[in-house]
């Protein structure tokens, strides 16, 4: 165990509960304060809480402006003792996650409601795209307007070109994921897809194309952390978090984005939880594309660097396979419902270690993975996390 | 390998014509650092003055020791190009309409990592040199060419659209009685423009070159006088929309300054020709060039305006002729604006006294009015904003920078 | 009486057997101006800058702003406009006698010889053999030099070349003469300058300001139509406008002419 994972204290007395997804749509007319009250009402309904029992808010949005979340809280007739907005996108949940956690070990609050999430109406995504971050601004989106797409493209071009990463790689981590999403009744993407009708589709910005690339939506994620009595009075099956990971801007050396913080702080995250990559039941990677699911599994340690294509043509990723992965079908085919897509793999370890997954239960799945990416503030992903979350009886 | 351009069609009358639209131009304050040396065609960067780290994007602190002391300085501009990728759905109307379109990641040799536009014959792994450009919002971008010259590399689609390339173009030159304007018209046709309207003043009167110029294939002598707004407009009603580049060099030049000279008929014949006139061709031509800023390989490029350099500084012994000029200048500024919209450039091309008749007692140097042509021509091929040509302009700029007051001091 | 002979006056006007003659050329910026060295101060040609045309600068009205020189287009010159009468009493177009500004003209035609010669010079020996066929100059009329110049245009009419303009006028001898010996009221040309084009190197230099503006008399340049008049009897109506101390000012010249004229 590092150094960092042995000074690290572990989240005693807090655990994490009621999983919560409002249904996604392509568009809204209705607000981020509207996916996000929607939210904040099915935890209230999922835990029998009393409203006024929720002394913690953590919001996550991208389309909440002028709002935070302290304009939430007289909205939605709250009254907290803490309070967060955390403008992480993919990194939403794990960092929510971690604060809130970290909140309530210290008693500065008692329950938090965790809640991502996004409207989309037809100029949202342009939107964001145009106002996203000062070096974004001044330094890439002027190229092109590709936006992520752009951004990430040369990163996987790179990627591909040192590694020896194929679409056909790609194309596996696409097709299983829909394979799983065929079974989630909420994910917005319905019908089958093939290796061939991933090879086939128009280029985005190449290497990407339409396959590898989330479709933007509206919707919203939330789950609860508090007080493991509290969990225990109200009958609430809950989770542990075993341990966390976060990292902002690692290995600026890089020319050009091979790896994420995850590589950096790996060793903590299992050294924390006490578990090896082979302990994992479920991954849950932050796929808002492909390749960026291939670099998790090198980075969060299942396989060296640049092994993430070899590893990818040995592993069955779907909800039956030999590594079921991103059961819920990932963003890719669910959707990415704004910073909801920095959740979405929390709600879903969540309830894959709570044996709440429905049709999408991997078997026994007793700990669970969950990792987020996200900020592409000029030329690279700046944020990473990851948390291993264990269920009752793990 | 580079297409190389072929002449434009005639325009169609059952098409509309493609209005201008802009990429994205929000920028922070500190890039317009960039977009200063992009005006003038030089290659800077940020560099702390205390660790020397060259950095980019702009920032405001240093990224390797805090400082906050990051002056723009010229940087090398040799890399390496470590990735690409061409974008085929842009978010935004501009690109969209000029898809696909090729951007790169380089790498340079002194540190810094830019997204780049990208010349069509760059090669991923390769080496690359990188230039700043202004973009058709007139903001600042990094623009990366093969490290070797190749064959029409002028002609590069994503490279024409950051300049305002003569080639095929068509141009009104505004005053062919001038020396400049002369040899500007000369520089035009080598450049590969299409026709070269020239204005002349005063038809009944007769001037040197007159009849090489009327022979001179691709060039037209058109009647103009700046300081007649009827003429303008008349003449607009002809040619606006076939004017791509317009080159105004009205000249005016009386010595004196406000006391020693006697009555104002000076000042007004000066306004009249130079402010008044750029009033009058602005009023005129401005719109429609506005207009056709997206107008195909012939589109509405770039307004060039040729100005005195103490326009920037009153040189007292032509004082009134610096004031009128400054006035210009101040006018070039506000079309600047206005044509933005239409992706139309504005150039001020700063020259110091011209080796010519207002000038003839002043020690040398002078600029040659072919020098002064060549700098159009150029910075048109560059799509830059600001040129000084010759030693006194920039010798003018350089201490205009360093020390206003003492420039003052220095002209009086 | 003059009720009785305006009356009838104005019948030959409506009946036509009084003509009324225009000898103005239309004032346009591009119309020639006098050429100086540009180190001296120039006239300025014709400016129309448009107030409003039924648009929002004027909804319901159309007018410009006009900025021209008192010597562009068809002109009167006032003996204040040369040194050499600056210091005569009423010699600004302001003051000076409305009287004048109507007044008989003699027709003098060297049509034939400024077509042989762009810088032919009127002398006293071609206003004698005038007088000759048509009588002595009366006092008080004045006398218009005719060449046919009007019918030229733009850069024939400027006639510029080697040395500046070539255009016909008067020499110098014979202006002194026509001022103190006939004591004409003006002279008048068609072309740019009551002074032939080359005028400057006569002595004394331009001759025809000299003496007329010197002698109180008046200048019209820049006329055209002088073929229409007969050599004697049209009646010449040319009225500057009142501009204060005006040095000239451009001017509608009418001439009237009688059935038999």
């Amino acid at each position: 165990m590092s150094e960092a994972a042995r000074l690290r204290r572990p989240y005693d007395g807090v655990v994490v509960a009621a999983p919560v997804t409002i249904p996604y749509e392509r568009y809204s007319l209705e607000s981020a304060q509207w996916w996000i009250g929607r939210a904040l009402k099915a935890l209230v309904e999922t835990s029998r809480l009393d409203k006024r029992a929720i002394d913690g808010l953590v919001v996550s949005s991208f389309t909440l402006q002028p709002d935070s979340a302290v304009a939430l809280t007289q909205h939605f007739g709250l009254s907290t003792r803490w309070l967060d907005t955390i403008p992480l996108g993919g990194v939403s949940g794990i960092a929510g996650l971690r604060k809130a956690a970290r909140a309530v070990q210290a008693g500065d609050a008692d329950v938090v409601a965790c809640i991502a999430g996004d409207t989309n109406q037809v100029d949202t995504f342009r939107r964001t795209l145009e106002n996203f971050s000062r070096f974004a601004q001044d330094a890439a989106y002027p190229y092109g307007a590709g936006g992520a797409n752009a951004s990430f493209a040369l990163i996987a071009r790179h990627y591909m070109t040192r590694f020896g990463a194929t679409r056909e790689d790609f194309g596996r981590i696409a097709v299983s994921q829909r394979a799983n999403a065929l079974r989630n009744p909420h994910a917005l993407m319905k019908t089958p897809l093939t290796l061939e009708q991933y090879m086939a589709a128009r280029p985005i910005s190449d290497p990407i194309h339409l396959f590898d690339c989330v479709m933007p939506c509206a919707g919203a994620e939330a789950f609860l952390v508090m007080r493991e009595d509290i969990a225990a009075s109200l009958n609430l099956p809950a989770a542990r978090i075993a341990g966390t990971i976060e990292r902002h801007n690692a290995f600026a050396e890089d020319v050009v984005q091979t790896r994420g913080g995850w590589a950096m702080d790996v060793s903590d995250l299992y050294g924390m939880a006490g578990v090896q990559p082979d302990d994992i039941d479920v991954v849950l990677t932050y796929d808002d594309y492909p390749f960026v699911v291939m670099m998790q599994f090198e980075d969060l340690g299942f396989c060296a660097k640049g092994e993430g294509p070899r590893f990818v043509r040995e592993h069955d990723f779907t909800i039956g396979g030999d590594f079921p992965h991103n059961t819920s079908g990932g963003q890719l085919s669910v959707g990415q419902a704004g910073a909801g897509g920095g959740y979405l793999g929390m709600t879903e370890a969540l309830r894959q270690v709570l044996g709440m997954a429905g049709p999408t239960q991997v078997a026994g799945a007793r700990t669970a993975l969950a990792s987020g990416f996200g900020m592409i503030n000029y030329d690279r992903g700046l944020s990473s996390g990851a948390a291993i979350l264990t269920g009752p009886s793990a | 390998m580079t297409e190389p351009l072929s002449p434009p069609l005639k325009r169609s009358p059952l098409n509309r014509t493609q209005l201008p639209s802009q990429p994205p131009a929000a920028r922070s304050r500190t890039s317009h650092g960039l977009t200063r040396a992009a005006a003038e065609g030089r290659f800077a960067l940020q560099r702390c003055t205390h660790c020397g780290a060259f950095c980019y994007p702009a920032r405001d602190i240093c990224p390797q020791c805090l400082s906050t002391d990051l002056p723009f300085v010229d940087a090398p501009n040799g890399g390496k190009l470590v990735s690409e990728t061409t974008v085929r759905v842009p978010a935004d109307v501009y690109f969209r309409e000029r898809a696909p379109w090729r951007i790169g990641l380089v790498e340079l040799d002194c540190g810094p990592i830019l997204v780049s536009h990208l010349h069509g014959d760059c090669v991923a792994g390769e080496r690359v040199r990188l230039s700043l450009q202004l973009d058709k919002s007139g903001q600042a971008v990094a623009f990366a060419k093969p490290q070797e010259e190749t064959p029409a590399m002028q002609d590069d689609r994503q490279w024409r659209e950051l300049t305002a390339d003569p080639k095929f173009r068509r141009a009104l030159v505004t005053n062919g009685r001038s020396a400049v304007g002369l040899a500007t018209v000369d520089a035009l046709v080598k450049a590969g423009a299409r026709i070269v309207h020239v204005g002349v003043p005063d038809r009944w009167k007769p001037f040197p070159e007159e009849e090489r110029l009327r022979t001179l294939p691709g060039v037209k002598l058109v009647p103009l006088d700046l300081g007649d707004e009827r003429s303008v407009r008349d003449l607009a009603a002809d040619i606006a929309s076939k004017t791509d580049i317009l080159v105004n060099t009205a000249e005016f030049v009386r010595p004196g300054g406000l006391t020693d000279r006697k009555g104002t008929s000076f000042f007004q014949m000066e306004l009249a020709e130079t402010y008044m006139g750029l009033v009058h061709l602005a009023q005129s031509f401005g719109p429609t060039m506005r207009m056709r800023g997206a107008d195909g390989v012939d589109s509405a490029a770039a307004w060039v305006n040729v100005l005195s350099v103490y326009a920037l500084a009153n040189w007292p012994p032509f004082g009134a002729h610096a004031a009128a000029q400054a006035g210009c200048l101040s006018l070039s500024h506000c079309l600047r604006a206005e044509l933005r919209s239409g992706g139309v450039k504005v150039m001020n091309v700063f020259t110091g006294p011209i080796d010519g008749d207002w000038f003839q007692t002043l020690p040398p140097p002078k600029v040659a009015p072919r020098a002064v042509a060549e700098a159009i021509v150029s910075g048109l091929r560059n799509g830059l904003e600001e040129v000084f040509v010759g030693d006194v302009a920039q010798d003018v700029r350089r201490r205009l920078a360093a020390n206003p007051k003492a420039l003052e001091r220095e002209l009086s | 009486m003059g009720a009785f002979d305006l009356l009838s006056f104005s019948s030959a006007l409506a009946d036509g057997s009084v003509r009324v003659i225009d000898l103005t050329f239309t004032l346009s910026p591009d119309f020639p101006v006098i050429v100086l060295p540009p180190e001296f101060g120039q006239a300025s040609p014709l400016r129309v800058e448009q107030i409003s045309r039924y648009d929002a600068a004027g909804p319901a009205w159309y007018w410009n702003n006009i900025t021209l020189s008192e010597h562009t287009g068809t002109h009167f010159d006032a003996p204040i406009h040369w040194f050499t009468g600056k210091d005569l009493p009423n010699n600004a177009v302001d003051t000076l006698p409305v009287r004048d500004m109507i007044a008989p003209a003699c027709v003098i035609d060297c049509s034939a010889q400024a077509a042989a010669d762009p810088d032919f010079l009127l002398g006293i020996a071609d206003v004698e053999a005038w007088e000759a066929r048509h009588g002595r100059i009366p006092e008080r009329n004045w006398v218009l030099l005719r060449t046919d110049w009007s019918k030229r245009q733009g850069r024939d009419y400027a006639n510029l070349g080697e040395g500046g303009p070539h255009t016909p006028g008067p020499d110098a001898e014979v202006m002194r003469w026509l001022v103190e010996e006939r004591g004409i009221i003006g002279f008048g040309t068609e072309t740019i300058g009551t002074d032939a084009g080359q005028a400057a190197h006569l002595q004394p230099p331009f001759p025809a300001h000299h003496f007329l503006h010197g002698g109180g008399r008046y200048g019209l340049q820049c006329l055209r139509d002088l073929d229409q008049l007969p050599p004697t009897g049209a009646i010449v109506i040319a009225t500057p406008l009142k501009i204060v101390n005006g040095s000239g000012s451009p001017v509608r010249v009418l001439a009237l002419v009688g059935a038999q004229g």
